[in-house]
């Protein structure tokens, strides 16, 4: 199997500038760098921000309502009692205060998971743009190879293997399989490509610097928009992760928030369950606050990094 | 080899060069392959092993060769999930995939307002874990305190209910739509930065217009990037999994547990504790992935011709 990318051996780049250079400022018939804005188009590209914002507004706006006001009153505005201090506070106590353990645990997969899979991508993704070495086209074959297995097709050989290692309904039956980036690995290798300079590499080793000195002190920093793009897509992957833990942790102890939260909301459905829909609301809107924090944060860099991975 | 002289590394600048030996590559890609060897490679040999055998009430598990995959095939529910995939796929996946286009077109055309703004709003809806994007929507549709009943006593509507079984596929529709648009948007719109502007610059010498220069030079320049998005999306409506096994329990009687091929063999291995059965469904769907992967490769790169 082989995805339609273009070996990264011959990137099709162009030079950095190239990126940020205003376009059509040198163009001799359009003169200025402001095209005429379209009023028509704007319109249309704000209903679809309306698609995308609704549903997040639609959470906070119900995530202040008491449970009794959720019911009987209209769900794009506020109504009763203010009450979303009074829904955080029982959300985090509720049942001993179970959403907090899944938030640390979240936080635990996300910066062991995560921040693994993100320095092996850039370690390894680093190795095959500036190394040649024996097997490195099996690397290449092999790894793109696996972004086509359906990951979920591999969830049950997975769980049944971590059973018979005994790793089930521990974290390491999470984080470990969080470890692994394909996507992560192919943006860092492109990147690292165009980024770092072979001439510096050779400078640092006539200086006499190792190899992993050089990539630590060096070239890391020339990767840095590089591998927070593929931070923010395995953080994502990870605070998001839901259908791994759901196999492989059976006691709510190791649970995350998303498999939590889906619990708190299957409750009202059995028999004897505790209906707590303003507490599921609450949580989930908990649950994205930090995640679309970072994302707000982080902006800057990984859209840069991106524009440069993507060149396929 | 390993005596390299400065003086021919340094006429060889342009070839990765390495003095510590040829292997210094795997000091850098190792750690990645061994424990992509433990998540990736020897699952998938597991499953095929776990596939090939059936757990037998009396004596164990028993070497079948290929039983297990002529019941799937002959399974009349398996093949009504791999239908339901298949039609969400051929519905959905173009809808998403010229909706992302056209948005990063329009971000990408400079002839827009709060450009910046739009992109990362259509865009943080990727950020929403699956589970909380579908109960954010299914409570949205749902008719006791949902908008769908809002609107339908506000104005006297009769809004079909969207968690009924005849528009539930609709509805998960809507919610991977609304998940995904925003990432296939930013991929082409990360694809459109890197076309070099002396491109455009050719094109308004030639007094090409806006629609020219989508047609004849922006889409054809990010043919690669639809490629890749396109293939990632059959790969992930095949593997159709946390929206319907969520929204089963607001909406149990519209979702079996052979929704989809997943949920299946998901259904099969933890309510049923039938491993060696899920096991071959999850190879057929894996084989069944590349096979369509590969068409939609080919009929991409015919295009080109």
């Amino acid at each position: 199997m082989s995805l339609q990318l273009s070996s990264p051996e011959s990137p099709t780049v162009p030079p950095a500038k190239s990126r940020t250079a205003p376009r059509f400022s040198s163009g001799p018939h359009r003169g200025v760098t402001h095209k005429r804005k379209s009023i028509l188009l704007t319109i249309v590209m704000g209903l679809m921000a309306v698609y995308a914002l609704l549903p997040l507004f639609w959470l906070f706006v119900n995530s202040t309502k008491t449970q009794p006001a959720l019911f009987s009153s209209f769900g794009l505005w506020f109504s009763g009692d203010f009450a979303l201090w009074d829904n955080i506070s029982q959300t985090l106590t509720y049942n001993d205060g179970e959403f907090v353990r899944w938030l640390v645990n979240t936080v635990l997969y996300v910066v062991v998971g995560a921040g693994g899979a993100t320095f092996l991508a850039t370690l390894a993704g680093y190795g095959l743009a500036k190394f040649d070495f024996p097997g490195k086209r099996a690397v290449f074959a092999v790894v793109l190879g696996a972004v086509a297995i359906p990951g979920t097709a591999l969830a049950v050989p997975t769980f049944l293997m971590f059973s018979e290692l005994g790793l089930t309904n521990t974290p390491w039956s999470v984080i470990i399989p969080s470890l692994i980036s394909p996507f992560g690995l192919y943006l860092v290798w492109i990147y690292a490509l165009e980024s770092v300079p072979t001439e510096v590499l050779e400078a640092a080793r006539m200086d006499g610097a190792g190899e992993f000195r050089t990539f630590f002190t060096i070239s890391l920093r020339m990767l840095a928009p590089g591998f927070v793009t593929v931070l923010l897509f395995t953080v994502v992957a990870t605070w998001n992760n839901y259908f791994l833990p759901l196999i492989m942790l059976s006691e709510s102890t190791w649970y995350p928030l998303t498999v939590g939260l889906n619990n708190w909301n299957a409750q009202a459905t059995t028999a004897g369950g505790d209906a707590i829909y303003n507490l599921v609301i609450t949580g989930s809107l908990l649950t994205i606050v930090p995640i679309i924090v970072a994302f707000l944060f982080l902006q800057r860099y990984w859209q840069s990094g991106l524009a440069a991975g993507s060149v396929k | 080899m390993t005596t390299t002289s400065s003086a021919t590394v340094a006429t060889r600048s342009l070839r990765p060069r390495r003095r510590s030996g040829r292997w210094m590559g795997w000091a850098f890609v190792g750690p990645f392959m061994l424990v992509f060897a433990l998540v990736f490679l020897a699952p998938v040999l597991y499953a095929v092993y776990l596939s090939l055998f059936q757990n037998q009430m009396v004596g164990g598990n028993k070497f079948v060769g290929g039983a297990n995959y002529v019941q799937a095939l002959t399974d009349p529910q398996f093949w009504d999930a791999v239908r339901r995939v298949g039609l969400f796929l051929v519905v959905q996946v173009p809808i998403m995939l010229v909706v992302a286009l056209a948005a990063a077109l329009a971000i990408d055309s400079s002839r827009l307002r709060f450009s910046s703004f739009f992109r990362i709003s259509i865009f943080l809806p990727y950020a929403v874990p699956a589970v909380v994007a579908t109960l954010m929507w299914g409570f949205i549709y749902g008719p006791r305190f949902g908008l769908v009943g809002n609107i339908n006593e506000f104005f006297g509507w009769a809004i079909p209910d969207p968690l009924s079984s005849s528009w539930i596929l609709v509805a998960i529709g809507n919610i991977t739509t609304w998940e995904f648009t925003g990432y296939n948007m930013l991929i082409f719109y990360a694809a459109l930065k890197t076309i070099p502007s002396d491109l455009y610059e050719a094109a308004s010498l030639d007094g090409a217009g806006a629609l020219s220069v989508i047609r004849n030079i922006k889409i054809p320049s990010i043919r690669g990037a639809i490629g890749i998005a396109t293939i990632f999306s059959v790969i992930g409506s095949f593997q159709l999994f946390n929206e319907p096994n969520i929204l089963k329990s607001l909406a149990p009687n519209s979702i079996s547990s052979y929704f989809t091929p997943n949920m299946y063999a998901y259904n099969l291995s933890f309510a049923g504790q039938q491993f060696n059965y899920a096991a071959a469904i999850a190879m057929i769907m894996g084989l069944l992935t590349m096979i369509v992967a590969y068409i939609v490769q080919l009929s991409g790169s015919r295009k080109d011709a």
